[in-house]
């Protein structure tokens, strides 16, 4: 099975093909985050290093004290303990300088690599196309920008330097421990034996389990965005026992297997601890076995194991850090999957630039299919001149929200080019393309903010005037001063606040401001009153002019601002010529039109 | 809402932890136990090598050995035995914690989540409970057995010599000063960094449910833009935490390290002047090495336990929260619902809503007989949604009544109410589940022949040449679905729950003219039978109805037939239709 991109990434058991492929990707992913703040890195190594020498040193200088400090005060010499208390003294506030200094340090790498990281997740799912949203789901695309990397944040925050500290001090500790007593050093060498083979088991069996958190984390977090995004239908169709239910079996299925690998752990860490302490009385009786024949000090075995003691302290940690990084490393596999995905609208790699814009569209022989084959747009051509306003009508699924889609680049046809200007919207860049083309669609999403915000979206550096000027030119002006704060209002999660219709009607003037060349509007009215339809399209009058304009709409008025009317039916254009022409005619369109018009009254 | 301290506010987490308690207990008393076997070991090298340094045998040493490596086992399997009494049932209590807050969020109304983010709401599910597990199964764990070892550890030393303890202690005093002043410090800057999170999570949900609006705009940049500057603002909140956390760390470590300094030049002295021997210097000395961990946590310990205090006041402000739309204490019940549904002197209002502003809904009068339909006009942004909704009491009336065969709304349970009335909303929300459960949602026990009724009512046989039929899943939102797909489906789920009053807000706006007529001469058979009250912006819809109520300025200003109005209410002309009183098109282009 192919581990591309997000494909099987709920897969727990991988084949060794597969879990090679998907361990590249994510040390890959983990090479590229790091190079950004490699050089940090090496300086927080270097104050790492500094710290733990001078930790290391503690019981060496304790050592002295009591071998050669004591018989020298007894002798009545009291400067050696002076001496030594002293350096004691100076390295530990040297140490614990160091460390805070270091920590500092950690928490800016692994700050940056935070920010890094998530800044590019999003940036790369808004790349993305609408496809793979589509089947991607957005609870997922948010587990993945919050769980997930929640677990690579746990790792950075105390992992990573845990585990730097952590090898240091057992590296130094140990070097202490050949240069004070070689043989001692020898039975803590025999002791990583066990120490591997306990770390093999932990290993094998947390990287399957904490795929399986991976997994069930984020069915948790889809299962939750979707019933707080949903509220209002639950509560009306009484979901919230049922919904209960399912959460209930979800936040099962992630305790257990969160509590498995917890378990894990809580097996392999006192495991660790005993390998330590059995050491310790290793050397403990070789040691005193020593003293006793006489070839060894007394300070030396107090030293040797102090030293084997803290060998094995920094074990907890590392083993805490191996367990995140587990963790963290099924996060990474998940998320590298998600930058791995291409998208299917992919930007132009030569662009060609496009000025000064017209607004002639062109569909040269396109086709398009789904890529499940079927297909939706048989091939077709069609020429939009500039300036034209084309009202594309047809029944619900004649493929008239596909067609405009095409020309929002929101898919790429199968086969053919549409072409903007003379150019293969392909060859454009994506700013180019979204300059020229606004899409206006039925749903009208409104971004947590103010109703100014949400308007200048159309234009980020739009003035307060101008937003006005683009509110009043679709009537929402006066709806908008009656909210509570006019346009400083905040619309709240998804719009609450305010109705579809003024939704709409914000929408409308977010395209207004945006100011394209080709304006596709996509049954953007069909919330609308009457009243306020008619306003738009009065305001429409003065927009379209000069402009393109592709206009879906189930409520044929729009026709009246149309010069040129498109009927389609199963993909294909059936009909296409003037309104006037169309409606005298014996056509679809006559016979929808006649229709419409008994609808009015 | 008052500001508990840390203590105070931990301990609100207890009640919800009850059944875990006993093997917390537990668990501490191990740690406990696997630190007093730890501190155990120094005294028996000490007198191991007081006994060699007098008269050496193997007999000592073995004896020493076998101790150390006793009271070493031991200390291993209290460990084990702290892991496994703690850490399983902690899971449990995220768990429940887990189910509690969802439960809640479910029951509390729609104006709730209107106001709160739905990215807080998710941190607090996710990040916020596991922070509270890890608290529990471990800070307070740790922390509980290292302050006792810690205590302990000082009772040792001061039997040991009582000279050098209280110097180490009195040296170690300050760190008290030093947590106390970081608990305080530490703790805005926690909360702040939580929440920054969950505004964080915000967008992101933002950024992917209004990906189309995005793209369509070319806006991806700019909204990354207005992300990384978020994200950013967290990066120096952690920073500043990590700054906090670090200078507590140097006092942590290195106070006890001067105290030991000052110990072992106090030590030499006395045994210099034969008060005190080599052995009993270095128990002295290993036990303060036993000590410097949990000294050396204390800091961490700390900052983590300030860290879950914030989880849990983010938790308790959701469950806090009054749920303003509840069910009466006993409930009233309609055993034969005949959908008689009585608007009184009904007003309504958003709790923000300016002062000077009047009721949105300001004094509505509508009585819909048993079988009747009535169709709700009025411009946009009128309250025609918000009067639909007082209906089912997604919102509560703020005046006045709502009734249901004479009895008042809020005397039935949520539950009843909603199986009398059903809804299908302007925005279809479909749930990621088949085309059936989504269809059957609010009556589960239908009959294949109502789910293909519903279907063929709403014109949604277009279900079953989806891939799997009517098993096919159904993106969540619907999303693979067109819009009058997804409406189709909705209004399908409304009709399968064969309730006694429909509530239709402007059902068929998506669809096209062809398959509107359709799915108004099918629903005219359902709505025979039912009650309905259906708002529409299009005469076509307004035909469905037997009645029209126009609703303007609050208040319901004409009832009666669609062609009486027509012909005698200038503002209903108005709103409803496109033809002038001569009955000729209103052109835009004049």
């Amino acid at each position: 099975m192919s581990m591309q991109g997000v494909k099987n990434e709920e897969k727990i058991e991988l084949s060794k093909e597969e879990q090679a492929r998907v361990r590249e990707r994510s040390l890959k992913l983990l090479g590229e985050i790091i190079k950004p703040v490699k050089n940090r890195l090496f300086i927080s190594l270097a104050l790492v290093i500094t710290s733990q020498a001078l930790r290391v040193s503690g019981p060496w200088l304790i050592a002295l004290i009591i071998d050669r400090g004591i018989p020298d005060a007894m002798a009545g010499d009291s400067s050696t303990v002076i001496w030594t208390v002293g350096g004691y003294l100076a390295t530990s506030i040297a140490a614990g300088f160091t460390i805070a200094y270091f920590l500092r340090f950690a928490a800016r790498v692994s700050q940056d690599i935070m920010f890094g990281l998530r800044k590019r997740l999003f940036r790369h799912t808004q790349r993305l196309s609408v496809e793979f949203h589509e089947t991607y789901t957005s609870g997922r695309v948010i587990a993945r920008q919050t769980s997930d990397l929640d677990s690579i944040k746990e790792l950075l925050d105390s992992g990573g330097s845990e585990m730097i500290s952590g090898i240091l001090f057992m590296l130094f500790t140990a070097i202490a421990l050949v240069t004070l007593d070689a043989s001692s050093f020898l039975i803590m060498l025999v002791s990583f034996i066990p120490l591997f083979f306990l770390t093999r088991w932990f290993q094998k069996n947390t990287r399957i389990s904490y795929r399986k958190t991976r997994v069930a984390s984020a069915k948790l977090i889809v299962h939750f965005v979707e019933s707080m995004t949903g509220i209002r239908a639950v509560k009306a169709f009484r979901k919230e026992k049922r919904n209960e239910d399912t959460y209930k079996d979800l936040v099962e299925d992630y305790r257990a297997v969160n509590a498995k690998v917890i378990q894990l752990f809580g097996i392999y860490d006192p495991g660790l601890i005993m390998i330590g302490n059995i050491t310790v009385a290793f050397v403990l009786l070789w040691g005193g076995f020593r003293v006793i024949e006489g070839d060894l000090g007394i300070g030396v075995l107090i030293s040797c194991i102090l030293y084997a003691r803290s060998f094995y302290e920094p074990m907890e940690n590392l083993a805490m850090f191996y367990n995140s990084y587990q963790s963290a490393n099924s996060a990474l596999e998940k998320i590298s999957g998600v930058l791995e995905e291409e998208p299917s609208v992919p930007e132009a790699t030569n662009p060609t630039p496009l000025a000064p814009r017209k607004g002639h569209i062109q569909f040269n022989t396109v086709e398009f299919a789904y890529s499940n084959g079927k297909v939706v747009l048989p091939k077709f051509n069609m020429d939009i001149p500039a300036g034209q306003t084309i009202a594309l009508v047809g029944t619900t699924g004649a493929g008239k929200s596909t067609l405009a889609k095409l020309i929002g680049r929101f898919y790429d046809p199968s086969a053919g080019t549409v072409e903007l200007d003379g150019v293969d919207l392909r060859q454009l860049t994506d700013d180019d393309l979204r300059k020229a083309v606004v899409m206006v669609t039925q749903e009208a999403y409104l971004f947590s903010g103010t109703v100014a915000e949400n308007i200048s979206l159309g234009k980020p550096e739009a003035t307060m005037e101008e937003i006005e000027i683009s509110a009043k030119a679709v009537g929402a002006h006066e709806f908008i001063l009656s909210l509570p704060d006019g346009y400083n209002t905040d619309v709240n999660k998804r719009g609450g606040r305010v109705s579809s219709g003024q939704r709409q009607l914000i929408s409308f003037a977010r395209a207004f401001i945006a100011d394209p060349t080709v304006l596709i509007l996509d049954e953007a009215t069909s919330s609308l009153d009457i009243p306020s339809e008619r306003m738009v399209q009065k305001g429409l009058q003065t927009l379209l002019a000069g402009r393109t304009a592709i206009i879906i709409a189930h409520r044929l008025s729009t026709v009246s601002i149309a010069d040129r009317v498109v009927v389609m039916e199963h993909g294909q254009i059936i009909e296409d010529d003037e309104p006037a022409v169309l409606i005298a005619g014996t056509g679809k369109f006559a016979k929808m039109h006649k229709a419409w018009r008994d609808s009015l009254v | 809402m008052k500001k508990l301290g840390t203590v105070r506010t931990l301990l609100r987490i207890f009640p919800y932890a009850k059944k875990a308690l006993p093997r917390i207990v537990l668990g501490t008393i191990a740690a406990i136990s696997g630190h007093m076997f730890a501190l155990a070991i120094p005294e028996f090298l000490g007198n191991l090598i007081d006994s060699i340094a007098v008269n050496a045998t193997f007999d000592a040493l073995l004896l020493a050995v076998f101790a150390v490596l006793g009271m070493g086992l031991l200390e291993s399997v209290m460990v084990l035995l702290r892991r496994w009494l703690v850490l399983t049932p902690g899971t449990h209590v995220e768990a429940g914690l887990r189910r509690t807050l969802y439960a809640k969020l479910q029951d509390l109304e729609v104006a709730f989540h209107d106001k709160w983010p739905s990215g807080q709401l998710l941190s607090r599910a996710s990040s916020d409970l596991s922070m509270i597990r890890r608290w529990l199964s471990f800070g307070l764990v740790l922390l509980v057995a290292n302050m006792f070892t810690i205590v302990v550890g000082f009772l040792v030393l001061y039997s040991y010599n009582w000279i050098l303890a209280t110097i180490f202690f009195v040296v170690m005093s300050p760190l008290w000063v030093l947590g106390f002043k970081f608990e305080k410090e530490y703790h805005a800057t926690a909360r702040m960094s939580q929440d920054q999170a969950g505004d964080l999570a915000t967008s992101v949900e933002e950024s992917v449910h209004g990906i189309r609006v995005i793209k369509s705009f070319g806006r991806g940049s700019f909204m990354t833009e207005k992300f990384a500057n978020d994200a950013l603002k967290l990066r120096g909140t952690e920073l500043k935490k990590a700054k906090m956390v670090s200078r507590l760390w140097f006092y942590f470590s290195t106070i006890p390290d001067i105290a030991l300094g000052l110990c072992l030049l106090v030590g030499v002295w006395q045994i210099v002047q034969g008060d005190l021997t080599i052995g009993a210097l270095s128990s002295f000395i290993l036990i303060t090495r036993v000590l410097h961990w949990p000294i050396d946590s204390i800091g961490f310990l700390l900052s983590m336990t300030i860290d879950a205090r914030t989880a849990v006041e983010r938790f308790f402000e959701v469950i806090d929260t009054k749920v303003d739309i509840s069910d009466p204490e006993q409930p009233k019940s309609i055993a034969e619902p005949k959908g008689h549904l009585v608007f009184e002197n009904v007003s309504f209002r958003y709790a923000d809503a300016p002062k000077e502003q009047r009721d949105l809904i300001d004094g509505v009068n509508l009585d819909i007989q048993p079988g009747e339909s009535v169709a709700l006009i009025g411009i946009t942004g009128s309250g025609k949604t918000s009067l639909t909704a007082l209906a089912t009491r997604l919102y509560e009336v703020t005046g006045g009544s709502v009734k249901l065969d004479g009895v008042d709304i809020r005397d039935l349970s949520r539950e009843e109410l909603r199986s009398h009335i059903a809804m299908a909303f302007e925005d279809s929300t479909l749930f990621s589940d088949t085309i059936r459960n989504n269809v059957l949602l609010g009556r589960p026990e239908s009959t294949e022949e109502d789910l293909a009724q519903a279907l063929e009512i709403a014109q949604a046989s277009f279900a079953y040449d989806l891939p799997d039929g009517l098993d096919t899943k159904i993106g969540e939102e619907g999303l693979s679905l067109s819009g009058g797909q997804r409406q189709r489906i909705a209004l399908a789920r409304a009709v399968a729950a064969k309730p006694a009053v429909l509530v239709l807000d402007d059902p068929l706006s998506a669809l096209d003219v062809d398959t509107e007529a359709m799915v108004e001469d099918a629903l005219r058979t359902v709505l025979k039978a039912t009650t309905a009250l259906i708002v529409a912006h299009r005469p076509s819809t307004v035909q469905l109805a037997d009645k029209v109520a126009l609703l303007q300025d609050g208040k319901i200003t004409a009832f009666g037939k669609h062609s009486d109005l027509l012909a005698s209410n200038e503002h209903y002309r108005y709103v409803i239709s496109s033809l002038d009183a001569a009955g000729k098109m209103i052109e835009v282009n004049n």
